[in-house]
């Protein structure tokens, strides 16, 4: 008996039975605390009344609650989730670097410039924000890659440069609003980040691009592996290393550009998300693309929900959530795996 | 089969490889040896379209391989750069694999040629029954031989090493070395490597191509290149050379420029014997 589960052992993958574990539990969380998030409010419902909020047409109180409010809201956080943790996960595979996320190729940094523009200068435009910031995060991105490139880019260069023009479009957000101090009240919520107050509108407004950029990040995967192997070994097998790591890019600021677009700057998810779960299910981008897409609508879907709920009449803004509980907890895993390196 | 027609490099003033014309012939096992800094991995970082030359061309199979597509070229032409330092979360088989993506399209299912590559290559390797094994728990020496295999299962004629022993012990070494040899008497591939140890470079070699400072110095069979004069010239040793069922191996005696470590003192002798 022994010798025959032994056999079938080293017939898998040794991390087979790990990665269908985790893939199941979070896509179960995801859908519980979906259902929950629906639930949980300032008034709250039950599992039959969101039943009836989505598919009776009659207009009723947990029509207009669950449908028009709490269901685009989840939808859109899960949207939100995912985007930036594809983003950061397709980021920290091409750089080989833990540390990658959206923030580093300048889609925070552009985007809250072009934000800031918009709502301080412009503020009649401020339908304009979602697409500025977008625009301002696809510019950003191309400028550091723009920048980083001496007969190709290697990932070392991009975060050098993305640091500098980061520094520098920082330090012209805080001039503006030192400038224009009296305007900043309208600026710091979105700059905080949250889905406070989305509905349908903004739904239909990124929900195309979110499934088009999630798809083109699946065929990205075979590329995120290769170049995993590190830059010459990719060239050796005759991969166009250069090629791939500009559409990647292009690609997570595509992701991230969504993001910011509909929520703000929700920091930290995309570089918490992917760092997880490449602890739960190994480095493979087949399992840690997908499975990292699921844990970032997650966290964005429970943290959204613990922030406008927990602190009842106040809502937080769930950015400041995230980076509150996000933080301690990265240091604590850290902890943990140093603690671990030195048992070994 | 490959060629280098004056081939030059430079990234400094302290730096270049000059007009280097070799012919490396099918079949082959040529070993570079030479001081740090000779441009031996330079050169074979050159010949795999790694970096661009400043002038010259290589040609491969007749064509220049700049004109060639970068898969073309790697489905005849295989490289192992030196030893990674970064442990990679694969398993031996899906490292393997990756030498099937000259051959492959990027999406899609590998072809039955594909499988049987990665299968012929796991198991002339010895790693057919390591194949789901992680990379980073298998030993430096199984480690090394699992980038072998990935580099042969692109089924290439030839074969770079950019030193493949380094970091392993004596008995690793031998195994890759032997494995080398296999690989060239079993399926003819032809081997271009760099070595650190001049020993075992002339037991296992056809042809050894000594460089120093940029410069072929010599080129020919083990038992031509191995002589005082060599050790003199390129490496500044005095050397003993002995001769063993046809084996030529050398032990140094000393070193030929000042003797700065024992007199505390740092005297130029003028050349001469």
């Amino acid at each position: 008996m022994i010798t025959v589960t032994e056999h079938a052992e080293k017939e898998r993958h040794p991390l087979a039975r790990k990665r269908f574990i985790i893939f199941v539990s979070v896509g179960t969380m995801l859908f519980v605390s979906a259902i929950a998030s629906l639930m949980i409010g300032a008034v709250s419902f039950s599992i039959t009344e969101i039943w009836n909020g989505i598919f009776s047409s009659v207009d009723s109180l947990e029509r207009r609650i669950v449908w028009e409010l709490r269901v685009p809201r989840m939808l859109i956080g899960l949207i939100v989730g995912m985007c930036l943790a594809s983003a950061g996960a397709i980021l920290q595979g091409i750089m080989r670097n833990p540390l990658a996320d959206p923030g580093i190729i300048g889609v925070s940094s552009g985007a809250g410039l072009a934000a800031t523009v918009i709502m301080i200068l412009f503020p009649a435009y401020i339908i304009l924000l979602p697409a500025a910031a977008f625009l301002g995060a696809l510019v950003t991105a191309l400028v550091i890659y723009a920048m980083s490139w001496k007969g190709g880019a290697s990932p070392v260069r991009i975060i050098l440069v993305g640091v500098a023009i980061n520094a520098v479009i920082g330090a012209a957000m805080s001039a503006l609003m030192l400038l224009y101090s009296d305007r900043v009240q309208s600026v710091l919520p979105w700059l905080a980040g949250g889905v406070a107050g989305v509905g349908w509108v903004q739904f239909e407004m990124i929900i195309y691009y979110a499934i088009a950029a999630l798809v083109l990040a699946v065929f990205g995967i075979p590329h995120i592996r290769i170049l995993r192997l590190g830059d010459e070994m990719a060239k050796l097998l005759g991969h166009k290393v250069e090629r791939s790591r500009f559409f990647l890019i292009l690609l997570s600021t595509l992701l991230a550009g969504i993001a910011v677009s509909v929520s703000g700057l929700i920091g930290f998810v995309g570089l918490v998300v992917p760092h997880i779960v490449r602890t739960l299910v190994g480095g493979d981008y087949r399992y840690l693309l997908p499975i990292s897409a699921l844990g970032g609508g997650l966290l964005v879907v429970v943290a959204d929900t613990i922030a406008r709920s927990a602190f009842s009449p106040i809502e937080l803004p769930v950015g400041i959530l995230l980076s509150f509980l996000g933080g301690p907890f990265f240091l604590y895993l850290i902890q943990k795996r140093r603690n671990s390196f030195v048992d070994n | 089969m490959l060629t280098t027609e004056s081939l030059s490099f430079s990234h400094s003033a302290n730096f270049q490889l000059a007009n280097i014309d070799l012919e490396i012939k099918p079949g082959e096992i040529v070993s570079l040896i030479g001081p740090n800094g000779s441009g031996k991995s330079t050169f074979l970082r050159l010949i795999s379209r790694l970096i661009a030359p400043h002038s010259g061309t290589v040609v491969l199979d007749g064509r220049s391989i700049e004109q060639m597509k970068t898969k073309e070229v790697a489905k005849t032409l295989a490289m192992l750069p030196q030893m990674q330092d970064h442990q990679l979360d694969l398993t031996v088989g899906e490292l393997v694999e990756f030498g099937r993506h000259p051959h492959r399209k990027t999406y899609g299912k590998p072809s039955h040629e594909d499988e049987e590559m990665v299968e012929w290559a796991l198991s002339v390797t010895k790693l057919s029954s390591y194949r789901n094994r992680m990379l980073h728990s298998l030993s430096g020496g199984e480690r090394q031989r699992a980038w072998i295999a990935m580099a042969i299962a692109q089924h290439p004629k030839i074969l770079l090493l950019d030193e493949p022993t380094t970091y392993l012990d004596i008995s690793h070494q031998l195994e890759v070395m032997e494995l080398v040899r296999s690989l060239n008497e079993t399926s003819g591939m032809t081997v271009v490597m760099v070595l650190h140890d001049i020993n075992q470079a002339a037991r296992y070699s056809d042809r050894l191509i000594v460089l120093k400072e940029g410069q072929v110095r010599f080129d020919g069979i083990p038992q031509c290149v191995f002589c005082q004069d060599m050790f003199r010239s390129i490496f500044e040793i005095e050397a003993d050379i002995f001769m063993k069922d046809g084996l030529y191996f050398f032990s140094p005696k000393k070193l030929r420029k000042g003797d700065c470590c024992e007199t505390g003192r740092y005297e130029k002798r003028t050349v001469g014997h």
